[in-house]
């Protein structure tokens, strides 16, 4: 078969997006091609969000162009080649899940059976029961059949694990790898590396409204501090002190030191090597915001430079 | 070697769902959510006949006008209240409680064409409205009220025709009134025209100063069409029809600017 140049299914050009005076998104241009699997990572307020929402053409830009297939985002034709699963939307709750689905495979020209969407999402036990009635996990499971029952070959996912329990999260993540498997076009949110890590083979970091970052999860990660270090000394230090290691975010304060690494072990060994009088020392997994520290710090710098 | 699992396709598809079933399964799946909120459909399925039994049975025997019994006199008024209270409240309160629980957000991703949803409203409120006075001919048939076959199809025919307006008002109470106040803001108003028209207390024992309002109310013009099948109407048809036309077009009008007003500002 002929190769033919493939149509981006999002491509967004000199984005911004303005609500007031907060600025949502600043200036982004991304370039999603098919079968990618895409996850937006970035703290909470970074504007993954309105990322996703001009995608799906539930927003408009302030600024710059959003395509989706080739096509504007609200169109018909767009809308029928996807699903998604929104963070704050609802469901007709006096209709079971069955019937939801059964209605949205109507709205999509190849859906698949109502069945098997059941069982992807693990709805299997719920199928007669309302949607009212369900657990937070299981709406959750439920917005996720209604995205994926009419087999569409895009999917956008704005943080879908936030209702669930870690084994459900595992399990739920697994399905949606399955999905992107089969050739498929997948765009997800979140917050959490673990999860992008899991998932996506593509991870476009997002802070305040700017795209810092876009890479594979191994060079991420690489680059992304996961650990802080956080301890006293017994006298002051200098910075000096920890020249030639390998770590970010050195903070000094009177006699406590804090600072951010992917290696504390070895940091540590050398630290202790070199004598340094430590006291109260505390290693922890760096959250998020902590962990793109790294990645934003140099961002910024690169902003006021610019 | 393309056997396990399912294949997405290569080439993006342009095909677009056919409407004809998406239209019928929306349709059923609105007259279940309307069936399915007892706050709604009882009040508008039960009050009627209601309304008949404890009222209308009363006073059969009574003469309203010549050859017009007031028990009669009263069904056909209490038609016109049941079918433009689900008009009213299929539209204006289902659709106002699913922007209240953001079901507006989920349809509005979904490729649903917009026009289906409110096409499949229409035909939900047609239908359940002809099954409301459906109800009430039955029981007033069961319980001895006779008319000539005729009579029945001609009011039931102006009834349903007729309801127009009220699917637009019901349309522009739903995107007028808040969420949260959805069932309290429509009933209330409906409420008020609905007496105002005569449809529940007749016009002749009403207070002067109703009397006076209720010619420019769209519920007195339906009402005449319904007495007006009984040969009790005070206005011609026409007349009547050209008042609920005119109605048709401004609660449109309101309703079109109000969703767009909502759209702007949800979707901005």
């Amino acid at each position: 078969m002929e190769r033919q140049p493939a149509v981006p299914v999002i491509e967004m050009t000199a984005i911004h997006k303005s609500f007031g005076t907060i600025q949502a998104l600043v200036g982004v241009d991304l370039r999603i091609d098919p079968g990618e699997c895409v996850a937006i990572l970035g703290p909470n307020g970074a504007g993954k969000t309105t990322a996703i929402s001009l995608m799906l053409g539930m927003r408009s830009p302030t600024s710059g162009a959003v395509r989706f297939l080739g096509l504007p985002p609200t169109s018909r034709e767009a809308r029928s080649q996807r699903g998604a699963m929104l963070q704050d939307s609802g469901v007709p709750t006096s209709l079971t899940v069955r019937e939801l689905l059964d209605l949205f495979r109507t709205y999509y020209p190849a859906p698949m059976a109502t069945a098997a969407a059941l069982r992807l999402a693990g709805l299997e036990d719920q199928a007669g029961k309302k949607a009212g009635s369900l657990s937070g996990g299981q709406l959750q499971r439920l917005y996720f059949a209604l995205a994926i029952c009419g087999d569409p070959p895009v999917l956008f996912l704005d943080e879908p694990t936030v209702a669930m329990d870690v084994a459900s999260r595992i399990a739920f993540l697994d399905t949606i790898a399955d999905y992107a498997a089969a050739g498929r076009t997948v765009v997800l949110t979140t917050h959490f590396m673990e999860e992008a890590d899991q998932v996506a083979r593509r991870i476009v970091v997002i802070d305040r409204g700017r795209i810092i970052a876009d890479a594979s999860p191994a060079e991420i990660k690489a680059r992304a501090a996961g650990k802080r270090v956080r301890f006293c000394v017994t006298d002051h230090i200098d910075t000096s002190a920890f020249a030639g290691l390998p770590l970010t975010n050195l903070v000094t304060h009177g006699r406590e030191v804090r600072f951010l690494t992917n290696t504390p072990e070895p940091i540590l060994a050398e630290l202790f090597r070199r004598g340094t009088p430590i006291t109260d020392l505390e290693v922890g997994g760096a959250d998020l915001e902590e962990a793109f520290l790294a990645l934003t710090g140099s961002a910024a710098v690169q902003a006021v430079q610019a | 070697m393309s056997t396990a699992v399912v294949d997405a396709p290569a080439v993006v598809q342009r095909t677009l769902a056919p409407l004809a079933p998406m239209l019928a399964r929306q349709s059923v799946a609105q007259a279940r959510m309307f069936l399915r909120t007892p706050a709604v459909s009882v009040i508008s399925f039960v009050m009627p006949v209601m309304l008949f039994l404890f009222f209308g049975l009363q006073v059969r025997g009574t003469p309203y006008l010549p050859g017009v019994d007031l028990s009669t006199f009263m069904l056909a008024s209490f038609g016109a209240y049941a079918v433009s209270s689900v008009m009213v409240f299929n539209y204006g309160i289902t659709i106002a409680l699913d922007r209240g629980q953001k079901v507006d957000i989920l349809m509005r991703v979904s490729p649903l064409p917009g026009s289906v949803y409110l096409l499949a409203r229409t035909i939900t409120a047609l239908a359940l409205g002809l099954v409301g006075l459906l109800v009430l001919f039955a029981v007033a048939i069961l319980t001895g009220t006779q008319l000539p076959a005729e009579t029945w199809i001609l009011m039931g025919l102006r009834l349903m025709i007729g309801s127009l307006p009220f699917i637009a008002l019901g349309f522009a109470l739903a995107y007028l009134c808040s969420p949260s106040a959805a069932p309290a803001d429509p009933n209330l108003l409906f409420i008020v025209i609905a007496f105002g028209s005569g449809m529940l207390i007749r016009i002749d024992q009403m207070p002067d100063f109703l009397r006076t309002i209720a010619p420019y109310l769209p519920t007195y013009h339906y009402a005449q069409l319904s007495w007006g099948a009984l040969g009790a109407a005070t206005e011609e048809w026409y007349v009547s029809a050209a008042w609920l036309a005119g109605f048709t077009i401004v609660f449109f009008a309101i309703a079109i600017f109000a969703y767009r007003r909502e759209a702007a500002r949800k979707f901005a």
